[in-house]
């Protein structure tokens, strides 16, 4: 049990939860609560980092049944990058519910439900058992519902009806590919599943099977043909919520797809990779023209995350080194930037009280300040340099330029296409929003009901302000986590790795214990 | 028996998936629990159905028997089962909460953030 930390970003932010529900009378004392909760979570995932990073994967067998019989939880670099990027999502968005939550919903259960939820998310990037990832995707899911439903207003219970019914049949897809796999390899741990299925000779019914998860993880992901319900749900909740699901869920789907197709499904590239590749392109594409369609800042945010989605499959398909290595670059860019522009729109919405683009203006004339907040992460989004995004999209651009078949130029062709694109859509927040006049009073009261409340913008503003320091520090600083996710790429590539650790350490362990 | 567990499965996914796309979110709840049963009975049906020995080594004995059944794809469906049961629970208290509040229970009238 020398590993024992791995089991705490689970642990911390259930007993958080459970302290947060114990005192439900007792806002203030909730909010000290998670906020400790989420930076504990940072710290340890930070440390778990750490070791991973010096002393090799961590394996760690719960209740110390061998693997490949118990659940085992595994922290190799990946997730333990998704466990940092998640942790800090988290403190972010504690810190930032303080100031708009607002008393309503804080009391009835804000915190405890994004403990639950963070709690999901964490469970998923670290378990090494398949069956023990649908189970936390689940908690991550019915934490996400309620924070949808949460409030109760019109257009969220009705998005929230969508999430749902396209979830549940995620799920449905899950636990079938997760039926039909356990019946041709006996065995749910997925190292052990990845050894089996290369040795199997069947490679046409392991596609079929693959295909079965891809569709499960593409709708989590919200990949070309099944995002409809993401632009659909993610613009109805407060924006608190708005920002953590934007940055945390749909990226615990595009984990699982890299997940499954670097370990277990990869016999069979002949087909899967090409298919992912146009997928990618679709995605990309299909994202970017519907964010470009929209006039409100979160539909427009809403349909990005779709488009940038398209990118990580595209890393994802290519499978070399430097692919792997910049889409997770891109996704821990993605996660910081995509959260950071929910929360300035936000802001501008706790401002002028709308997102709609039509009733907005001046920002930049009265809050010039808010202007620089914004342009940093939309820039970075676009991948101007020196920011993130510039450095995200160039490694994957590199990448697949450096293949030079026909399809790797065409898809950079469409990558660069986007890009103009997101850069176009960008801009027009910015024109829209921020430069233009803003239309006359009279004209807005007639569709805005809203009070000039301008208690807690300070908790909105800091954490703003930290993540578009971070994505300036990643974009300047991009050569050190490069490297980082250089090595996370080859070690993801490396699967006899992750599976010598996760089987081999596993006899040891019983006999220390017993 | 695999074969008739199998037609079940089928239609239990078929009627499901019917359901699903029906306009009514009551016929919709319906649907998802269809699919889950299917989903339950699949993993049952895939991972062997043979007459065997419970999966219990008695103390005594030196060695397992030859023919135990497998008891892990039971409790896949016995934690399926729960989380669908939690899940259907909380589906029904949103749906009449959405019925009550959008004032229809026709998906066709839910489009108002789509656009």
């Amino acid at each position: 049990m020398k590993h024992l930390i791995v089991i705490l970003p689970i642990v911390i932010p259930m007993v958080t939860a459970a302290l947060c529900l114990l005192t439900w009378k007792w806002k203030n004392v909730q909010k000290v609560f998670a906020l400790l909760g989420s930076a504990i979570i940072l710290i340890t995932a930070l440390n778990i980092l750490y070791r991973v990073r010096s002393h090799g994967i961590l394996v760690e067998q719960m209740g110390t049944w061998a693997s490949p019989y118990g659940i085992t939880l595994v922290a190799d670099l990946f997730s333990s990058i998704m466990l940092v990027s998640s942790g800090i999502v988290g403190v972010i968005i504690v810190v930032y519910s303080f100031g708009c939550m607002g008393r309503r919903r804080e009391s009835c259960g804000h915190y405890p439900l994004m403990m639950v939820l963070l709690m999901g998310v964490n469970g998923s990037f670290l378990t090494g058992d398949l069956f023990n990832l649908y189970v936390w995707f689940e908690v991550m899911l019915m934490a996400s519902f309620v924070l949808l439903a949460h409030g109760g207003e019109k257009l969220q219970l009705e998005g929230c009806i969508k999430y749902i019914v396209i979830n549940l049949l995620s799920s449905v897809f899950f636990l079938t590919g997760l039926g039909i796999l356990y019946a041709t390899v006996g065995t749910l741990n997925m190292a052990d599943i990845a050894s089996k299925l290369s040795t199997l000779d069947e490679a046409g019914f392991t596609t079929v099977i693959a295909m079965l998860f891809f569709v499960a993880f593409g709708i989590k992901a919200g990949v070309f043909p099944l995002f409809s319900w993401l632009p659909a749900s993610y613009h109805t909740p407060p924006v608190a919520t708005s920002a953590l699901f934007a940055g945390l869920l749909t990226k615990v789907g595009v984990y699982a797809l890299i997940r499954m197709f670097t370990l277990i499904f990869t016999a069979d590239n002949s087909f899967i990779m090409p298919f992912l590749l146009v997928i990618a392109g679709f995605t990309m594409i299909t994202g970017v023209l519907g964010a470009v369609s929209r006039n409100d800042i979160r539909k427009i945010l809403a349909f990005h995350i779709v488009s940038q989605i398209g990118y990580m499959i595209m890393g994802l398909a290519l499978l070399t080194p430097l692919a792997i290595a910049g889409t997770i670059f891109f996704i821990v860019h993605n996660i910081v930037v995509k959260t950071n522009l929910f929360l300035v729109a936000g802001i501008v919405n706790r401002l002028k009280g709308t997102y709609e683009l039509k009733w907005l203006g001046d920002i930049y004339k009265t809050y010039p300040l808010l202007g620089v907040l914004f342009l940093i992460p939309a820039l970075s989004i676009a991948g101007v340099p020196p920011l993130s995004g510039f450095f995200g999209k160039l490694f994957i651009l590199m990448a697949s330029l450096k293949i030079g078949t026909t399809s790797s130029y065409i898809m950079a062709a469409i990558m660069l296409v986007v890009s103009v694109l997101t850069f176009y859509s960008m801009t027009k927040i910015w024109t829209k929003a921020f430069w233009k006049k803003a239309p006359a009073e009279a004209d807005i009261d007639q569709v805005v009901t809203f009070e000039k409340n301008m208690t807690g913008v300070v908790y909105m503003v800091i954490p703003t302000v930290c993540l578009a320091a971070l994505a300036i520090v990643m974009g300047v600083g991009s050569n050190y986590f490069f490297e980082l996710t250089w090595e996370t790429a080859n070690q993801l590539l490396d699967k006899s790795q992750y599976i010598h650790n996760v089987l081999g350490h596993a006899s040891s362990n019983v006999a220390v214990t017993f | 028996m695999e074969i008739e567990l199998a037609l079940t499965i089928g239609l239990l996914y078929g009627g499901g998936l019917y359901m699903m796309l029906q306009r009514n979110i009551i016929k919709l709840i319906l649907g998802v629990s269809l699919l889950g049963h299917g989903t339950n009975l699949l993993i049952f049906t895939a991972a062997g159905l043979t007459r065997s020995w419970p999966p219990i080594i008695a103390k005594t004995a030196t060695a397992a028997n030859e023919n135990l059944a497998d008891p892990l794809p039971q409790a896949l469906i016995l934690t399926a089962i729960v989380i669908g049961f939690a899940l259907t629970a909380f589906i029904l208290v949103l749906f009449q909460r959405a019925y009550t509040v959008l004032g229809t229970s026709d998906t066709d009238d839910m489009r108002a953030t789509d656009r």
